[in-house]
């Protein structure tokens, strides 16, 4: 990315002089003729170190007993040992099972939906109908996640809810959320519900981007629309899409905390426990940090290693990667 | 999206008024039979979506104006039954909800003007490709998009900073994104042109006097963009409050609707004698409690949604 930006900046006539100049220059008079721009950067710059790479570096105690009187770096080293207690306890398989479940499911169920809204909207012609599906379908993308769960639990409630109703005209269990087998199915369709909407402007601006002639050619070689979706606009949106596919399953590990909590009651706890939920409990609930850091750490080293397999792959079939 | 100049070859046939339909009307391809058919399919397609998001979103405004017994009852579908304003009646004579009301509203503004703040001190620098080190920079941002510190470390750092249950641990911890800061960097890259940097330090400007009467001026939807990003994820979310707060005075609303709404932790009217009254009046009041909670949100939406849309297509571009 920063290579892009940089040939920007070189073919910027501007940009160029800048750079000439101040190649010439030693690093001293550029630094205190700059200043400022420095000074500017101090703030975030230690933003930056105290919350993201201080955070990375206090991961150590996952490899220590950590107890407060000694604090991070005095505490006495273990090794492994609390990635092989969080491993010999059976809970962690079914936390990795449910955690790695919930967001395959999610991904596949998920992720064709948004391209499909796309193509299908790109088509509509009627620009107020076009306008008011958008206009709606992006609106549950901005409520809280608190919102969105309340509104599940209001309306599969089997005594006030209206889709008790309809569940039950289908013969299906009226109380969904009591049932853990339903869990996965009520958490990833609402995710959808609530972003499917707002995910497909991504690939709206791409068919948008799409070169007119195309559609030209096309028209002139007698192509249906079909044909047109298939052979223009899905090859025109491909780069687009593999970028956005990356990014997904390099976050398959790192399903959100907030929705899957709130959704958690005693009766679906078998299902809805993820690891983000468990660390929580056992680090600030049960105040074991150095275990709730270790299987934390776990967490995000699976997390750094998928997205650089899925990038690696993606690059050499292809062509496209995040970098 | 308008290929509105391409001229068709069989123009000079038409009649003038045609002609000047055409003219104004997008190139479509000649609808076959086929086309006719696919495109009722794909407006069945968007209806269907349409009415799967709005039906639920219809049910709640219906129910919050409705009367308690038809809630409880759930007699209530797209229609208010029994129309009554009790419920809303029942959350504005709730204290908690008027505190985390107000605590939230604090911690959009104060919360957002930070954000705000050290986005554009690190975007702009960043902007600039005479800066020292640079390069670094950036990837020091991207890489905390990779791998980020996790729960336990990160709450470690706010509790030795001495923030824990206060009003800073809602502001500072989560102040940054790492994507509004490319965002903004690659708006103030793409969008400031060079001449005017060149002009300014012509006329002997410093670098801040340049970012504060040029670059920002001209990054006013750039910077409506990331301030609502910030405000809306403010509003929005309740981890920090969950996890840094522990004195009920400080709750954010998204944290009183979480004990409300999803604990139960709320018995409705208290002047109610009546059990059953109670109980029904506490089901209505999550309703009202729903859309009050959202209607700050949805009245700044239309303006969001246009200027969200642009923001994406910002962050897409980046490449």
């Amino acid at each position: 990315m920063t290579a892009v930006l940089d040939r920007e900046a070189a073919a910027r006539p501007g940009g160029q002089d800048l750079r000439r100049t101040s190649r010439r220059r030693s690093l001293r008079h550029r630094l205190r003729r700059h200043w400022q721009l420095y000074a500017l950067l101090i703030l975030p710059v230690a933003w930056f170190v105290t919350f993201s790479y201080i955070p990375m570096a206090n991961n150590v105690i996952a490899f220590k007993d950590y107890n407060v009187v000694d604090g991070i770096w005095g505490s006495p080293w273990v090794g492994f040992e609390h990635f092989e207690r969080f491993f010999a306890n059976p809970v962690a398989w079914d936390l990795i099972r449910n955690t790695l479940f919930l967001s395959l499911y999610g991904f596949v169920a998920g992720f064709p939906i948004p391209v499909i809204l796309a193509l299908a909207l790109n088509e509509v012609r009627l620009r107020f109908f076009k306008r008011t599906v958008q206009l709606v379908t992006y609106a549950p993308h901005f409520l809280s996640t608190v919102i969105v769960v309340s509104m599940i639990i209001l309306i599969f409630s089997p005594r006030i809810g209206f889709m008790a109703d309809v569940l039950g005209f289908f013969g299906m269990s009226t109380n969904l959320l009591a049932d853990p087998d339903s869990f996965r199915h009520v958490y990833v369709w609402s995710d959808i519900w609530q972003t499917a909407g707002y995910s497909a402007i991504i690939f709206m601006a791409a068919l948008a981007g799409i070169d007119p002639s195309l559609y030209e050619a096309a028209r002139l070689d007698g192509a249906n629309r079909l044909q047109k979706i298939w052979h223009i606009d899905l090859p025109g949106i491909a780069p687009t899409v593999v970028v956005v596919m990356i990014l997904s399953v390099g976050s398959i590990m790192a399903i959100g905390f907030e929705k899957a909590f709130l959704l958690q009651n005693p009766l679906n706890l078998s299902q809805s426990e993820i690891i983000a939920t468990y660390t929580y409990k056992i680090g600030l609930l049960s105040a074991d940090f150095s275990l709730a850091t270790a299987i934390g750490l776990f967490n995000s080293v699976i997390n750094l290693i998928l997205l650089l397999a899925v990038n690696t792959v993606s690059k050499r079939v292809t062509g496209n990667g995040l970098w | 999206m308008t290929f509105a100049t391409a001229t068709r070859p069989d123009f000079a046939a038409e009649p003038e008024s045609e002609r000047r339909k055409a003219r104004r009307r997008p190139i479509q391809m000649r609808d076959t039979g086929f086309d006719r058919v696919f495109m009722v399919g794909v407006y069945l397609l968007l209806t269907t979506f349409l009415l799967i998001v709005l039906v639920p979103l219809i049910n709640i405004v219906a129910s919050s104006f409705s009367s308690p017994a038809a809630v409880s009852g759930g007699r209530v579908f797209l229609r208010p039954v029994d129309f009554t304003f009790n419920g809303y009646r029942a959350v504005l004579s709730n204290s908690a909800i008027l505190t985390g009301f107000g605590n939230s509203l604090f911690y959009v503004v104060v919360g957002t003007l930070i954000s705000l703040a050290l986005t554009v001190m690190i975007a702009y620098p960043l902007s600039r490709s005479d800066l020292v080190g640079r390069r670094a920079l950036i990837g020091g941002v991207l890489f905390t998009m990779l791998f980020s510190g996790g729960l336990i470390p990160t709450y470690m750092v706010v509790r030795s900073l001495g923030m824990l249950d206060t009003r800073w641990a809602m502001t500072i911890p989560a102040a940054l994104g790492a994507w509004q800061v490319l965002i903004a960097m690659t708006y103030f890259r793409s969008s400031i042109p060079g001449e005017l940097y060149e002009a300014a330090q012509l006329d002997g400007a410093s670098d801040l006097r340049f970012l504060w009467s040029v670059v920002l001026p001209l990054s006013k939807p750039l910077l409506a963009v990331i301030a609502l990003m910030y405000g809306i994820g403010q509003w929005n979310q309740y981890f920090s409050a969950l996890i840094y707060l522990r004195s009920e005075d400080l709750y954010p609303l998204q944290l009183v609707l979480r004990n409300i709404l999803i604990l139960n932790n709320n018995s409705g009217g208290m002047d109610l004698a009546n059990q059953l009254q109670r109980e029904q009046l506490a089901d209505l009041m999550k309703f009202s409690l729903i859309v009050v909670s959202t209607v700050p949100v949805m009245l700044v939406y239309p303006f969001v949604a246009r200027h969200f849309t642009k923001g994406v297509m910002i962050g897409s571009v980046k490449g």
